[in-house]
Formats: structure tokens, sequence, C-alpha cells
């Protein structure tokens, strides 16, 4: 099945908004309905800098052979149907106005051992042709993923490269035990699913450098944020909470 | 993987420190020409790398990457790695991704300079 090719207005700068303004805390507009929305509010955005594990640089592509689809059609296509592509029991919930540099998206994820995890990101550049979401605090990495399309001999290749570090100790341990293979799993999946939107089968690439062997001792503090250990003790107070519910809504005159 | 749109030249400015001029697009497809441009600057025992950005004209995501891979480089090589004559809109960028803690920023490249002298 081909797609049509449309065409970037000639007067139209791709570079013009393309990155978002600094932000020292982060806030989510409009929780979409059904979203969790914690590990985001307040918190900062990390880079691989600021992390605590090793180095790496991952890089998933797919090459869109048959696919008659410009780079440009793709990032759009990818932008507007970005949650579609994920594995299933994964949730991004998209800002009201979409992948825009500045915005935050909630993410309810299957965390270690089947539990939702709560987190998000922050939407810190996008033209034409890429996007890059940044990670907060007590997410399982520190730094940024960019998708991105690119011309290549006879074909339009789509990719997801990410820059990164375990957030924390514990997050490095669960990475390296199985945590790594997963996220592998995942990037891999969500480029078949584009590329089966865009009426293809590709076989995913993978090219992965290890940046930085060492680990940062002094990031281990982050592991005061982790997304998992948060998540797990929010949904270990459901009881609570709904008791106290219960209480509150006895409480007031009908 | 698109033709590169940046150009780099490196200078000498004294025995310490060599100066990176970075012109054009620092885009993924910069990669070769700033670790090209790094190696040469460090030919000679420079401890300090300066990167002038006056001639910049535009840097996206992976730009930014790159300079972080650049970081690790230079930090296993136990040197500094100093920015300078970054314009407003990218002294933000390194703001928001906190490039910033770990890059010195100057405005001007006799500050830098004088820092590395001082």
């Amino acid at each position: 099945m081909s797609t049509p090719m449309p065409q970037t207005p000639k007067d139209e700068n791709p570079h013009d908004g393309a990155w978002a303004m600094p932000v020292s805390k982060l806030r989510v507009e409009d929780v979409p309905s059904g979203a969790i929305n914690l590990n985001i509010e307040g918190r900062q955005v990390v880079g691989p800098l600021q992390g605590f594990g090793q180095m790496w640089q991952k890089t998933y592509s797919v090459r869109l052979t048959g696919a008659k689809v410009t780079p440009e059609h793709v990032i759009m296509e990818w932008k507007k149907n970005f949650p579609k592509f994920w594995p299933s029991g994964n949730r991004f919930y998209a800002p009201l106005i979409g992948i825009a540099a500045g915005e935050v998206a909630v993410l309810n994820l299957a965390g270690p051992g089947g539990f939702p995890l709560s987190t998000g990101v922050m939407v810190i550049y996008t033209d034409n042709e890429s996007f890059t979401f940044m990670n907060p605090e007590g997410h399982m990495y520190a730094g940024w993923i960019t998708f991105s399309a690119h011309d290549d001999e006879d074909c339009t290749v789509a990719q997801a490269q990410v820059l990164i570090r375990a957030n924390d100790p514990m997050w490095e341990i669960v990475m390296r035990l199985f945590g790594f293979k997963k996220e592998d799993e995942f990037w891999h999946a969500t480029l078949r699913s584009l590329a089966a939107h865009l009426g293809v089968t590709g076989q995913v690439q993978q090219k992965t450098t290890l940046v930085d062997p060492r680990v940062q001792w002094s990031q281990a503090k982050n592991i005061w944020h982790n997304a998992a250990i948060r998540s797990g003790l929010y949904m270990m107070a459901a009881p609570l909470r709904w008791v106290r519910k219960l209480f509150t809504s006895k409480g007031n005159p009908s | 993987m698109p033709p590169a749109k940046a150009t780099m030249s490196v200078r000498q400015a004294n025995r310490g420190a060599s100066i990176i001029d970075i012109q054009g697009e620092v885009t993924a497809a910069a990669e070769n020409a700033l670790m090209d441009a790094y190696t040469q600057a460090s030919t000679g025992g420079a401890r300090v790398i300066i990167l002038n950005f006056s001639r910049l004209e535009y840097m996206n995501s992976s730009g930014i990457g790159l300079l972080v891979t650049l970081l690790i480089r230079v930090n296993r090589q136990k040197q500094r790695l100093l920015a300078c004559e970054l314009s407003e809109h990218y002294r933000q960028i390194f703001e928001l991704t906190r490039l910033n803690e770990a890059i010195g920023l100057y405005t001007a490249e006799a500050e830098a300079l004088a820092a590395v002298s001082g």
C-alpha cells in the first residue's frame, strides 16, 4: 500500500520554534483521563550527564523499503500516532496539542514484575524530520531519545536513538539484569509497528555503543526519586486512599 | 546519512589550550568533523579545549548529543571542555539540556582564555 508524499511549504523554516525553553520544574497540563500522573510534577529533566549508570548510545533503525514516503511524512505520521506504535501494556498520554516543543507527556509503563510505573517525558525538540524527548528525575533513564527519519540511497529510514545512563543504582542493576533487553525489544516492536502503519515490513537494525563505562557514584542519590519505588508505594497505599475517601464522603453533608 | 553542513577549524591559543571554531549546522552528520577536530586540537598536549560557537548557524538535538560524547572523551583524557560565543538562544539550550552544568560557558573567547590562564 503506497502513501501520499506531502510537501513541506517552501516558505516554512523547519527550524523555527524547534527547541523548548528551559524549565526549572515540570508541570503536566490537563492530565488525560485514565492516566496515573505520578513522578512528573515538580521534577527536573535529567540528561545523560546527570545519571548514575554507564552511558550508552543505542540506535534502532528500520528501512522503509517499498514505502514511497518522505522523511517529513514519516515524522508527521509518527508524531500524530505515537501512542499507537507502543507495545501493549504501555501507555503514552500525549499532550492535548500533540507532540510539540515544551509539552510534557504522561507515561504509564509495564514496570518490573508487571507493576505499573508512572513517569513522563518532556518534548525538548521538534522539527520536520525529528523530535526528541528528555526524561524527568526518577525515570529509568537520565537522558534523551531522538526519533528521526532520513533518506538513505533508495529509501527512507526511520530511527530511534537513545543517549542514556540508568538514573540510579537500582535502575542500573535492573537494566543490566534484564532491563536493557526489554528496552531493545520495546523499540524493535515500536519501529516494526511504525513500518506496518506505513504499509511495509522491515527488519530493525540496532547499533549499541558504550560511550562511558564509568558509573557516577555522586548521582547515587537519584534513587530518592525512583519512579518504580514511588509508583509501587502509591499502589500499595491504594486501600488507604479508598478508606480515606470513604470517611471523607461520609463526613460531607448530602 | 546526509552530508555534513558543519566545518571545524582548530587554532592553538597557547601551549595549554586549543580552540575549535565551529561553523555551520551541528547535527548528527557533523560527528566525524567534530571528533577529527578534537583529535587535532589535542595534538600537542592541550589541557583545555574551547569550542567557539560564534559562527554556528544551527544545532539540533543530535548536535547536542555530539557535545555530550565529546565531553566524555575530553574527561577521559583529563582535559577540560569550555564553550564561548554562544547566542542567548543556545545558552538556553545548554541550560535546558543541562550541558551548562558540565561545560563552562563564557560570553567571549577572551574570557574563556583568561579563565584558563588565570
